[in-house]
């Protein structure tokens, strides 16, 4: 190996530790910047940080603009869900990885989105409405399914292959998740035209919810990532194998109940505000670990932090790429998500195969 | 004690694995698990690191059972060295041992400590790894990974280090080096370790005790010594084995036969002798097993070629062995498969006698030359000086002999030369006594190991009588030769 290439593949120090995070918030920023400016209408970014800094001070006396409605109603709360969504799927992608001990794993290819989707299709469908948590109707039956899901999708891979192989529990995941696909628009062909928006919905967007779904999603993001960031170390162990990990003092019991639980709480309230957009956990990590290394300690915050910014740009894309068309977003994280997958596959035969 | 198993069983589903196993581990000690494939090795191991359930039975780390700590203190106390392991993500090798710390680290986060990061650094420079520790591991070589796991092992700090096959995947100086450093550590820092073994070779040179299982129980239990005997390692392995002492250290050895034989058509018979003026030449088209005194290839071993060469009697030389592999390289001979003695008598006046018995044959050739005749009473008179052996005697027998037979053979082909001598008169010239022999007589027995197994060649023996007398025959012929032929 040449010299430059053994550096290239050093495992970074502390200090350029402090530089990643610095820098991901810094791009984040950026990202947030960006797409709150871009659109038919472009604002620049004085602007921006005037209507910003109007809208954060309590009772201001400025007049609302035109600039003000559309970046305050329309633009921010659909780069913070974006930022929320992408922060969700690309955290609980990471921690699945780690846990089931294969970097193809994420709601996506573990079908989790999609029995999410089904939970919410389901609310739309029966009309269903929770007493009490009537506003979180929606997710929580989302997250509900999103569990059942996963835990028939595992129980079922590990009956077939007990050391639970890549390529099983993928492949459980994605017959999973078409199977799901298939109910869903069997639900829609038998209610008519009323759920025919739900098509729409599915292939991921997060256009026109307003702040009423950041405000559905807030809650759910806040507890799940918290209790996916202290899950660093043990997700380190863990990734060397349960039985390592237990031999190592991990009480794998409750931490795997606990990432589990949390990763579909994500996945799940994703889901609810914004449908199935597919391949975020996938990619995020899988770039994350590339540049930052593999140490859970820092994938899962650095995951978040550049998962948000990867779908506030792949939104970005989706609305003005063929403007005024949008396209739906899913349709852009696929596009770069699908050969990330095959390249990933490709590495993983590779490396098996010269072992 | 350190570690107590009592009447453990378990296994899984229904199906039970490990059977009623005790034993018990001295601190400082190194234990071998040892058995065939599926005996039960691996799920006792599982069960004593806490990782798989308990059926019935107990096992105590330090006074306690184990289902008496919770698992982060039984990661301080018991730590487990893996087989090598393929992780899908690669760590650097500091972040894989820094895992090790894991029990000791607390907080919702789980920040390493200063103590921790000493630990660390300290393990990584006792394993030799600290240059490497910012490299993936993946970048590094088996052996090197293996030492990282150990590294990891090592941090959790334990009294007790359990290992399952440490030295699969490793080649042989790999495998020295970890199980050298674990059995520093045994010996150093009390370390009790206990390991599985697929090598039995390994495990006897390394264990202070073995246990052997077979079908989820105990077989025997032991010293090496105890453990590595043929009979029993049969039965637990259903294949041939032969056992025998290593050279160098009291460990025994074994040895997989192979079922196949080779079929040779020669047998070993007067016409492979090729005589000249320098040497006699006898060789076989297969190698035949040997003991003997001789200058090249003494004590056990197998020969296909074998030289007396004959030297002046002033020859003087320090290092008789290499004048021989400069000769052997002279004739092209090769040398790991050339046995050689040499004689001051001259090597054309030698004698042979070649019988027929049931069932075995017997080639016996002999050279003599009686200038230091020596009575073995008065050895000590003649002083001190290596000379070329006078009476070089071979045996060769087409016949399957045991070691026991190969060392009477030896007695018997020695009483019959001594015989011989008595017959002859000879005399020690400087005592006027009868001799015994000469001062630097040598000796060979050969067999092909092939037909007929001879257990016993003690004098009344049919090998041995036949030994016997073929030998004084030959003996006598070579003296007389000796003082009617070409002289001096």
């Amino acid at each position: 190996m040449k010299n430059w290439q053994k550096r290239f593949t050093q495992i970074p120090s502390a200090m350029s530790k402090f530089f990643t995070y610095v820098g991901s918030l810094f791009v984040l920023t950026a990202a947030i910047l960006a797409g709150v400016g871009a659109g038919s209408v472009a604002v620049p970014l004085s602007e921006i940080v005037r209507v910003l800094v109007d809208a954060a001070t309590p009772f201001s006396t400025a007049e609302g603009s035109v600039n003000a409605s559309i970046i305050v109603d329309v633009r921010l709360p659909r780069v913070l869900l974006a930022g929320l969504v992408g922060a969700s799927l690309a955290i609980s992608g990471a921690a699945f990885q780690g846990l089931l001990q294969n970097p193809l794993a994420d709601p996506y290819t573990l079908g989790v989105s999609s029995g999410a989707s089904v939970g919410a299709v389901l609310v739309l469908f029966l009309g269903l409405s929770f007493p009490v948590f009537s506003m979180f109707t929606l997710p929580i039956m989302s997250i509900v399914t999103a569990v059942l899901t996963l835990l028939f999708v595992i129980t079922f891979a590990r009956m077939l292959d007990k050391t639970l192989s890549i390529e099983t529990l993928i492949l459980t995941g994605i017959v999973m998740g078409s199977f799901l696909g298939s109910v869903i628009s069997l639900m829609i062909a038998l209610t008519g035209d009323e759920l025919r928006q739900i098509v729409g919905w599915l292939l991921g967007s997060v256009a026109m919810r307003g702040w009423n779904y950041v405000s559905l999603l807030v809650p759910f993001f806040v507890i799940g990532s918290m209790l996916l960031l202290i899950q660093g170390q043990e997700l380190n162990a863990m990734s060397l194998g349960e039985d390592r990990a237990k031999q190592l003092g991990v009480p794998t019991e409750t931490r795997k109940a606990v990432i589990l639980l949390a990763s579909s709480v994500l996945t799940g309230a994703a889901v609810a505000v914004s449908g199935t957009i597919g391949f975020v956990g996938l990619v995020v990590p899988h770039i994350c670990r590339k540049l930052f290394g593999v140490d859970h300690r820092h994938l899962l915050p650095l995951s978040l932090i550049n998962g948000a910014t990867f779908l506030i740009l792949a939104d970005l894309v989706s609305r003005t790429i063929i403007a005024p068309v949008e396209l739906p977003i899913g349709v852009i994280t696929s596009l770069i998500g699908a050969p990330i997958f095959a390249v990933i596959l490709y590495q993983q035969r590779k490396e098996r195969a010269a072992v | 004690m350190m570690i107590e198993v009592n009447s453990l069983s378990g296994g899984y589903g229904d199906r039970t694995i490990v059977n009623q196993v005790d034993f018990s581990v001295a601190r400082g000690e190194f234990f071998g698990v040892a058995g065939p494939n599926g005996c039960g090795k691996t799920t006792l191991f599982k069960m004593m690191s806490g990782v798989l359930p308990l059926w019935r039975g107990t096992v105590s780390i330090d006074g306690r059972t184990i289902d008496q700590y919770d698992r982060n203190s039984l990661a301080r106390k018991v730590a487990t060295l893996p087989q090598l392991q393929q992780s899908y993500f690669t760590y650097s090798v500091q972040e894989t041992v820094m895992m090790g710390r894991y029990a000791y680290q607390s907080g919702l986060f789980k920040q390493p400590s200063m103590e921790d990061e000493q630990v660390v650094e300290r393990i990584l420079h006792q394993l030799g790894l600290d240059e490497m520790k910012h490299l993936p591991i993946t970048q590094l070589s088996g052996g090197e990974r293996q030492r990282v796991y150990l590294a990891q092992a090592l941090s959790q700090e334990p009294d007790v280090l359990l290992l399952d096959e440490p030295t699969n995947h490793l080649d042989f100086s790999y495998q020295k080096q970890l199980l050298d450093e674990l059995k520093a550590l045994t010996n150093n820092d009390r370390l009790t370790v206990v390991s599985i073994f697929h090598d039995l070779n390994i495990a006897s040179l390394y264990c202070d005790r073995l246990l052997l299982m077979e079908k989820g129980s105990i077989k025997k239990m032991g010293t090496p010594v105890a453990v590595m005997q043929r009979p029993l390692l049969e039965g637990v392995y259903q294949s041939a084995i032969d056992v025998y002492a290593n050279p160098t250290v009291a460990s025994p050895q074994m040895n997989v036969l192979p079922d196949y034989t080779l079929k040779y058509s020669s047998t070993v018979s007067p016409d492979l002798l090729q005589v000249s003026e320098e040497k006699l030449l006898f060789q076989t088209d297969r190698p035949l097993k040997t003991y003997s005194s001789a200058v090249v290839g003494a004590g056990f071993g197998w020969y296909q070629h074998f030289v007396n060469y004959h030297v002046e009697k002033s020859f003087s030389c320090e290092a008789p062995d290499e004048l021989m592999k400069e000769k052997f390289k002279e004739w092209d001979l090769p040398e790991y498969d050339t046995l050689a003695m040499m004689t001051a008598a001259y090597v054309t006046n030698y004698a042979s006698r070649c019988v027929q018995e049931d069932g075995f044959s017997l080639l016996v050739i002999v050279t003599a030359g009686l200038s230091n005749a020596v009575d073995v009473l008065y050895g000590a008179k003649h002083g001190f000086t290596p000379a070329p052996g006078t009476v070089n005697t071979w045996v060769f027998v087409e016949g399957e002999l045991s070691e026991q037979a190969f060392i009477q053979a030896i007695i018997t082909a020695t009483e019959a030369k001594t015989k011989a001598f008595a017959d002859c008169e000879i005399t020690d010239r400087l005592t006027g006594t009868p001799a015994t022999g000469t001062s630097t007589d040598s000796m060979l027995v050969a067999a092909t190991q092939t037909g007929v197994h001879l257990e016993y060649a003690g004098t009344i023996t049919p090998l041995g009588s036949c030994i016997g007398r073929t030998v004084y025959e030959a003996t006598v012929e070579a003296i007389k030769n000796s003082s009617i032929g070409k002289q001096p």
